[in-house]
């Protein structure tokens, strides 16, 4: 069977959901080996075994995470040269898309990025313009390469053998021409990632301040959801900007998000449209986001929200 | 410090972008263009720090005739030249096509900073800058958020991450994208776009930049769209108005679809 390579998203060794749903597609495809760049592959191996990796390259020299980006573009174009595999996966974050971009250059391959499917034949299918146009594209020139969104897949384990091998790659000078001095992680806490997340509750200006906050933290909290946040409110300083949802924030695909106080501009929109499940509450029945609500409440948020928290709780014993 | 900003002419936000169903690709005649809004913070990092190393500011854009609208506009905002690359050859042309012709006119034309936008609002790909960096072998130090440039041949950026921030270094040439946190953009004064009008705009074609044709444009495209369709449109939901239960109607609701 024609080998698919998979680029582990992993944080130290703990491995991103996005992966797991990753190796499940690479399965549709062919056969996955998981590619892992960095320390801590003793902490990844069970859970890429368990959805299906049957090799994992491992490749931790330091250089490789010590510069922008480029040298997992070269690592990866080096296993795509040895392995000739059918097709290259990578998470569509930021990064994964810049890794996918320089990949595709160095092999002479066609990208298709921000996929949300790909079939056996490798068509990939993406959401356009916000969600209004869906297309059916594929390479066709080279290796093809794709970024996948997370939350596209719904992961399912398959053990496969996991057979582990050190890989290592040369880079070339101008792969280390931008070096990482310094790694500034900010407080993330206890919940769920925004884009990983199955559900996700978000503020906007509406939440007031923040304080707001603390009554869609425990909305969040009772469902075991990510919190997000409006430009306006990440603008303001109410919230920290990574969990800024839209077009210049995170893109997420939930299964259900809570839209409270936000008025759904077009940027907006951009990062959320695509959740399976919307709910609104907003004071204003003119606001243009519960043109895309499967359920909303016109109403405060102070005392929808609260209410809505604990009857949560009620239900949920 | 010479700096070359990158900026893209796109549909206004707001209009509803559709795909030609011949060629499958952007339908650009039909809506108004306008500069994609996140390279508005490529212009003003880009002025800013060339007003504090008295360095001078080109705008570089790739499209249609039209295009010279955005190219004016980075000029009145205070930009000191632009350079138009114009060629029926480049219509439709992907990522990677752009790439080249972006990375192709660039060189040789000793630029100490390229800044670009974090992401064009139509394609949507946040690619470009990396490209032209692996194209150019030059370092890449994207989405900052925080740019010093002193001048003196070494640039330091602040790069989102996932989990925060990374401190970048490099020496210049170097590839710099900016994300819309970094700056409050200028709007253009009355005596900028005055005189941008007098500004120097070279038009480069392909073959100017020594671009083979069949390395561009729709044709030599690497990937292609077979099918486009417009995504079903979701069902009306249902709206209520709180009558002091709106919180047990959504649980009511969450119940029901089995989130609770
Ligand atoms: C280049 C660019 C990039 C951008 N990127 C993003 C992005 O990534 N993400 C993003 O979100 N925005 C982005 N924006 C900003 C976007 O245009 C909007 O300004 C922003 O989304 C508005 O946030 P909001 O909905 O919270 O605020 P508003 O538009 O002010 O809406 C607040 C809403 O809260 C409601 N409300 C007020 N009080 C209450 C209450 N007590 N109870 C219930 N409802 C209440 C109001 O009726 C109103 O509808 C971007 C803009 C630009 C120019
Ligand atoms: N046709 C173009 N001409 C000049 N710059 C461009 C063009 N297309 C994209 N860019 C630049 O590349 C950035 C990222 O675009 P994209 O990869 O298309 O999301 C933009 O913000 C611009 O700075």
């Amino acid at each position: 069977m024609s080998e698919i390579l998979v680029l582990v998203d992993h944080v130290d060794g703990s491995v991103k959901k996005v992966t797991l749903e990753l190796l499940t597609l690479a399965r549709s495809l062919g056969e996955p080996s998981a590619v892992f760049v960095g320390g801590g592959v003793d902490g990844a191996a069970a859970a890429l075994t368990e959805y299906g990796a049957a090799n994992i390259y491992v490749a931790d020299a330091d250089d490789l995470t010590g510069y922008v980006v480029a040298p997992k573009a070269e690592l990866l174009a080096k296993l795509v040269a040895e392995k000739s595999p059918a097709a290259v996966l990578i998470a569509s974050t930021a990064e994964g898309k810049e890794i996918a971009g320089r990949l595709a250059i160095k092999t002479n391959s066609g990208v298709i990025t921000d996929a949300v499917g790909i079939s056996p034949d490798l068509v990939a299918t993406q959401s356009i313009f916000g969600g209004s146009t869906i297309v059916q594209s594929k390479v066709t020139t080279g290796t093809p390469i794709f970024t996948v969104r997370p939350n596209s897949t719904a992961p399912e384990a398959a053990p496969a053998a996991g057979a582990r091998s050190d890989v290592s790659v040369d880079l070339s000078p101008s792969a280390t021409a931008a070096k990482i001095v310094d790694r500034v992680k900010e407080e993330k806490g206890a919940r769920p990632e925004l884009t990983e997340a199955a559900i996700v509750v978000s503020g906007g200006r509406g939440v007031g301040g923040p304080e707001g906050f603390e009554v869609i933290e425990k909305l969040a909290d009772s469902l075991d959801a990510a919190v997000g946040a409006s430009r306006a409110a990440t603008d303001a300083g109410w919230y920290p900007h990574q969990f800024q949802v839209g077009q210049t924030g995170k893109t997420v695909s939930p299964q259900l998000y809570i839209a409270n106080g936000i008025s759904g501009a077009i940027q907006h929109r951009a990062g959320m449209q695509t959740s399976k499940t919307i709910i609104v509450v907003n004071k204003d029945p003119e606001a243009p986001i519960f043109e895309l609500a499967d359920f909303g409440v016109v109403g405060d948020l102070f005392n929808v929200v609260p209410q809505l928290t604990e009857e949560i709780g009620k239900r949920k014993g | 410090m010479k700096i070359v900003v990158c900026v893209k002419q796109v549909p206004d936000t707001w209009s509803e972008k559709k795909l030609d169903p011949s060629t499958k690709t952007l339908d650009r005649e039909s809506v108004d263009g306008v500069m994609n809004e996140l390279d508005e913070y490529a212009v003003e990092e880009a002025l800013k720090i060339a007003e504090a190393t008295s360095g001078e500011v080109t705008v570089l854009s790739m499209g249609p005739s039209q295009t010279t609208e955005t190219i004016r506009k980075a000029l009145s905002m205070g930009s000191d030249a632009g350079i138009h690359v114009q060629d029926d050859a480049l219509a439709g042309s992907d990522a990677i096509a752009t790439s080249l012709a972006i990375a192709t006119v660039l060189e040789g034309r000793g630029a100490d900073l390229i800044i670009f936008g974090s992401e064009s609002t139509d394609a949507r790909m946040s690619v470009i800058p990396a490209m032209v960096a692996e194209r150019l072998g030059l370092p890449q130090l994207t989405f900052a958020n925080k740019v010093e440039a002193p001048g003196d041949g070494s640039v330091k950026v602040h790069r989102l991450t996932e989990y925060g921030y990374d401190v970048v270094e490099a020496s210049t040439p170097a590839v710099v994208s900016v994300v819309e946190k970094i700056n409050e953009p200028r709007y253009p004064s009355f005596k900028g776009i005055m005189a941008a009008k007098k500004k120097p705009v070279e038009v480069v074609t392909i073959s100017d930049a020594g671009i083979e044709a069949a390395s561009v444009g729709l044709g030599a495209a690497w990937s292609e769209v077979s099918e486009a369709a417009a995504a079903p449109a979701r069902a009306a939901g249902t709206i209520v108005t709180d009558e002091g239960d709106g919180g047990v109607k959504v649980a009511d609701y969450l119940s029901e679809q089995k989130f609770i």
